[in-house]
């Protein structure tokens, strides 16, 4: 997978806020992917940040 | 052999009178995603055309489409997949491979025993042809314990069914959960870091990667002739293949809607709750996935809004809608949701 972009998305409804998803976007297309383990994208986003090859942005404020 | 005979034999192999065939979509009914899909090569492992089969390529020049294509000469099938290659590649480096595979949950083949003293001979079975002689090599993959199993087969120009058993294997057990457990490869092409070594038919192993296909096995890429069909495809419990077991269209979507769901005119608009002139929301509610799935906008307009995702989970998604005021009508007329393995 090519990922050129990714940000959490921070979910206010909760106090504190949550963070459950990314947005990344993903061989072109923008991808809301949720942080879970054995969904490939979120699988393959989290290799290429322990490989140092991709960083997630913060959330917006 | 009489049917009352025949029908024992089969009861006596263990194989159930129904919900025989493990693998979804063997008739190649179910397309979401698109019918032709062209280009496909280089380095990808892709899901593209035919709900649950997966291209994997890598290292290599060759290209091919694959598509759904109607079939006319196979009585009983009204539909199969086509490969075709596009662009050759004749010079096969080591590193190249190219084929598909069906994804299984171990928590659907707990009943194959594998690992244990009683385990199961499994027996998988398809129909196909191409534009030439050819062979291929299947290999039966456990996932949880790096296992391989792998036979070849030979492909005519006429319609030729397949059956092969595999040996039931003693030694490592399916894990029981969500997660991918069985890899059901056909191996289209490969180089001697996967045919280089001892092929051995039918015995399972730890996966050995030059040991993993034949090296008589044929390039699928060695022409711009070459093409492949194949439909009719079962995975069940037993030695012996039995008919393909029909399902309808209906209950192979919804199987199908379990890893991929592409919905067109949601029209999510009659669905929103407004909170304030400026905060929206919308809770899309589709059939239960395999795990939280990732969502992709295909079609989608905020009319000066801007819509996000608060979360996903197996049976529906949080959207949430901010900015446009209060006479904005932002909508999404297509989404997909994907969970596939």
């Amino acid at each position: 997978m090519n990922i050129t972009a990714a940000q959490y998305i921070e979910n206010t409804d909760y106090d504190p806020p949550v963070t459950r998803i990314i947005q990344a976007t993903i061989d072109g297309v923008e991808m809301f992917v949720p942080m879970t383990a054995g969904n490939r994208h979120y699988d393959e986003i989290m290799r290429q940040v322990e490989a140092g090859d991709l960083t997630i942005a913060d959330a917006d404020d | 052999m009489s049917k009352a005979a025949e029908l024992a034999a089969l009861i006596g192999s263990q194989s159930a009178l129904s919900h025989r065939n493990i693998l979804i979509n063997g008739a190649m009914q179910v397309a979401q995603r698109a019918t032709s899909v062209s280009d496909l090569g280089g380095s990808n492992d892709v899901f593209a055309a035919l709900d649950r089969i997966k291209y994997f390529v890598g290292n290599t020049a060759g290209r091919f489409t694959a598509e759904q294509v109607a079939v006319t000469d196979l009585p009983g099938f009204a539909n199969a997949m086509k490969l075709s290659c596009t662009t050759a590649d004749t010079s096969i480096a080591a590193d190249e491979f190219m084929g598909f595979k069906h994804l299984i949950e171990g928590q659907d083949v707990q009943h194959l025993k594998k690992g244990t003293s009683e385990a199961k001979s499994t027996t998988l079975s398809f129909y196909v042809k191409g534009n030439a002689a050819a062979e291929y090599t299947v290999e039966l993959r456990d996932i949880d314990n790096d296992r391989i199993n792998t036979q070849t087969f030979n492909v005519t120009t006429s319609w030729t069914r397949v059956e092969m058993t595999f040996a039931p294997d003693t030694t490592g057990t399916y894990d029981d959960d969500n997660a991918l457990s069985i890899q059901m490869a056909w191996w289209l092409h490969a180089g001697s870091t996967y045919n280089g070594g001892t092929f051995a038919s039918n015995s399972w192993a730890s996966r050995t990667q030059n040991n993993r296909v034949k090296s008589s096995n044929s390039s699928f890429f060695d022409s711009t002739s070459r093409t492949l069909f194949i439909t009719g495809i079962q995975y069940e419990l037993g030695e012996q293949a039995t008919p393909f077991e029909h399902r309808s269209f209906g209950d192979e979507l919804l199987r199908c809607q379990r890893y991929f769901q592409s919905v067109d005119n949601a029209r999510m608009t009659l669905n929103v709750v407004r909170q304030s002139d400026n905060l929206k929301r919308c809770t899309l509610v589709y059939p239960g996935m395999r795990s939280n799935p990732t969502l992709v906008f295909v079609e989608s307009d905020g009319d000066g809004a801007t819509i996000s995702v608060q979360e996903t989970a197996t049976h529906g998604s949080e959207l949430r809608m901010t900015g446009g005021g209060d006479s904005n009508v932002p909508h999404v007329e297509r989404y997909t949701v994907e969970a596939e393995l």
